[in-house]
């Protein structure tokens, strides 16, 4: 029960071969019973959660057809606001912070009666591509509990992989979901920056947050885009561009289909195992039908370092809104008002976001504005029209969602630049705004050889389009997904 | 490397108390990054337009029309402290 897809839940639901509230239940049960090993949660909404399936299960027994969602548990990245539901970010400064409005994923969730199960772990603000920077410690990989999930989606991509919900809510900045889906072996999908409102969403980096999903399969995250996605008012820069039937149109016809394969992906320092399950996973396309091309993006390298200085500039603006007066920790002994600021902040941030937040904040000062920030959105200009041309000559890029399988926990503590260097694959399609997916396409031995994990630990294969091109990402990877089971593998955790 | 001074001025700005350690750990920290993102420099950029809507969109409007929120008491219900139903700050002059 643990690991059936959305579309096989849904079915289940329909026939009454089960109720929501057995569901939650049934979950609840296991998020108490594995939550030690993984700490996947930094809420879990119990009381809620019963009452919203109870609520569900009257809508699916009185006449009416019933949404995609309705009744289906699930469990949303602490990021995502939830009115009366504390909303961490996994910081200390919104440590006890109750929202009084919803994000408007979460208010859609809602209206289709979803049920939350809980709120998941990330690293601090989403600094990060491990979970190391929460505030309430790291999250575990389903795998190998020794190891990192990757991050900063970390605590969603824990919890589907582990069993513990059907899908998670999650977020991209620069590699936030591609990553952690890679690291755990699951789902995940970025959408095309603007497909899916950021309102409610606690802003990290705003000309690049995207809210998307973790799932076990790409027919899932296809159904799940189209319950998410859509112009709103309160973000304005939602694409008015309308979201088309994502899961009626799937089809694993991918004959003909151009993929382009670009050689900078393929780094020299890159695990030989993540190389050759990727390449096996090119050869699985070619099979269908696909033509495989290579393709050169020469700008790929500056990626992450237009990211480490656009990334945190925003980031400093931002995050000058936490000052301990409306919401939020608040130091009051201070002795004016400057010294609440200062120190409220202090003790609210951690290290990581008070280091994103200098960062940004001397490469914004005066004097080095058009130095960095400048320069670096003019650098982010060439990496976007780079894209813009290869995607002339092919339909989709092919590549890994990351370098490596997961790391052990620990090992990119205090590293300023861990998640610049492990999201260098992620990252540029980001600053271009592309849809991507993570789907797992295997196992590779880690480099430091010491896992209990029998075959090596999950591989995850990217799959990049153009701008609003998420039909043909998802039907890219329905097709990988109907010839291959590896998502269909799951780590043994009892 | 970030001077002392440096360090001191851009916390300053950010309204981050830092302690003696702090100013040492963040001197090392910055400059990494910063070191990091030095080859920026070197890349041609004439000509560019700097990216600053990835998708293109220009001014998106919408009517201003005021809403009455029906939940002030759970927005001021976050603060850690107000005074008749407002924001209570320490006073700034």
């Amino acid at each position: 029960m643990e690991f059936l897809h959305l579309t096989e839940l849904r079915k289940k639901l329909d026939n009454r071969e089960v109720s929501s509230s057995e569901l939650a239940k049934y979950f609840l049960a296991r998020i108490k019973k594995l939550e030690p090993q993984l700490k996947a949660f930094v809420t879990v909404t119990e009381e809620a959660a019963l009452k919203d399936a109870q609520e569900a299960d009257e809508f699916i027994n009185s006449p009416g057809e019933n949404p995609f969602l309705c009744g289906i548990p699930y469990v949303s990245k602490d990021l995502f606001a939830t009115r009366g539901i504390r909303t961490t970010a996994s910081s200390k400064i919104l440590d006890e912070y109750k929202p009084p409005f919803d994000a408007t994923v979460t208010r859609k969730l809602k209206e289709q009666k979803s049920v939350l199960l809980g709120k998941t772990n990330l690293d601090e603000f989403a600094h990060g591509s491990s979970t190391e920077t929460s505030a309430y410690g790291p999250s575990h990989n389903p795998w190998d509990t020794s190891r990192i999930p990757g991050g900063s989606s970390g605590g969603s991509a824990a919890a589907v992989a582990g069993g513990l919900s059907p899908w998670a809510t999650a977020t991209e900045t620069g590699g936030s979901i591609r990553q952690p889906s890679s690291l755990c072996g699951v789902s995940g999908w970025k959408p095309t920056y603007g497909r899916v409102s950021r309102y409610g969403v606690i802003a990290m980096a705003s000309s690049l947050d995207s809210p998307g999903a973790i799932a076990h399969s790409v027919e899932d995250l296809a159904h799940l885009a189209e319950a998410m996605a859509g112009q709103d008012e309160k973000d304005s820069t939602t694409g008015h561009v309308p979201v088309p039937q994502y899961s009626r149109n799937l089809t694993a016809d991918i004959k003909g289909l151009k993929i382009g394969i670009p050689k900078e992906y393929f780094l020299d320092g890159m695990e030989e195992g993540v190389k050759q399950r990727v390449m096996e996973a090119v050869k699985e396309l070619e099979k269908m039908g696909a033509k495989t091309v290579e393709v050169a993006l020469p700008n790929t390298k500056y990626g992450s370092l237009v990211y480490a200085i656009v990334a945190p500039s925003e980031i400093s603006s931002n995050l000058m809104r936490y000052d301990g007066i409306r919401y939020g920790h608040t130091v009051p002994a201070a002795a004016d008002l400057l010294g609440v600021y200062e120190k409220s902040r202090a003790e609210g941030f951690g290290d990581e976001a008070k280091r994103r937040i200098m960062t940004g904040t001397y490469v914004l000062s005066a004097g080095y504005y058009d130095a960095y920030y400048k320069k670096a959105q003019k650098v982010r200009r060439l990496i976007v029209n780079e894209f813009a041309e290869a995607f002339k000559q092919v339909d989709l890029l092919v590549c890994p969602s990351s370098p490596n399988v997961a790391i052990k926990l620990g090992s990119a503590k205090d590293n300023p630049l861990f998640g610049y260097i492990a999201d260098q694959l992620n990252i540029p399609g980001s600053l271009a705004g592309l849809p991507a997916l993570s789907v797992p396409c295997g196992y590779a031995r880690p480099a430091d050889n010491d896992t209990p994990s029998m075959d090596g630990l999950p591989v995850g294969l990217q799959i990049i389009g153009p701008q609003w091109g998420e039909q043909q990402v998802f039907n890219a990877g329905f097709a990988y997904q109907q010839a291959t089971d590896w998502h269909k593998q799951y780590p043994s955790l009892e | 490397m970030l001077s002392k001074e440096e360090v001191l001025r851009i916390a300053k700005l950010a309204r981050i108390e830092l302690g003696e350690a702090d100013v040492e750990k963040f001197q090392k920290n910055l400059s990494t990054v910063l070191e990091y993102v030095e080859a920026l420099k070197t890349v041609d950029t004439s000509g560019l337009e700097e990216v600053s809507q990835v998708t293109g969109l220009i001014n998106v409007q919408r009517d201003d029309r005021a809403v009455l929120a029906q939940n002030r008491e759970e927005i001021l219900g976050q603060a850690p402290e107000i005074k008749d139903g407002y924001f209570k700050v320490k006073a700034i002059l």
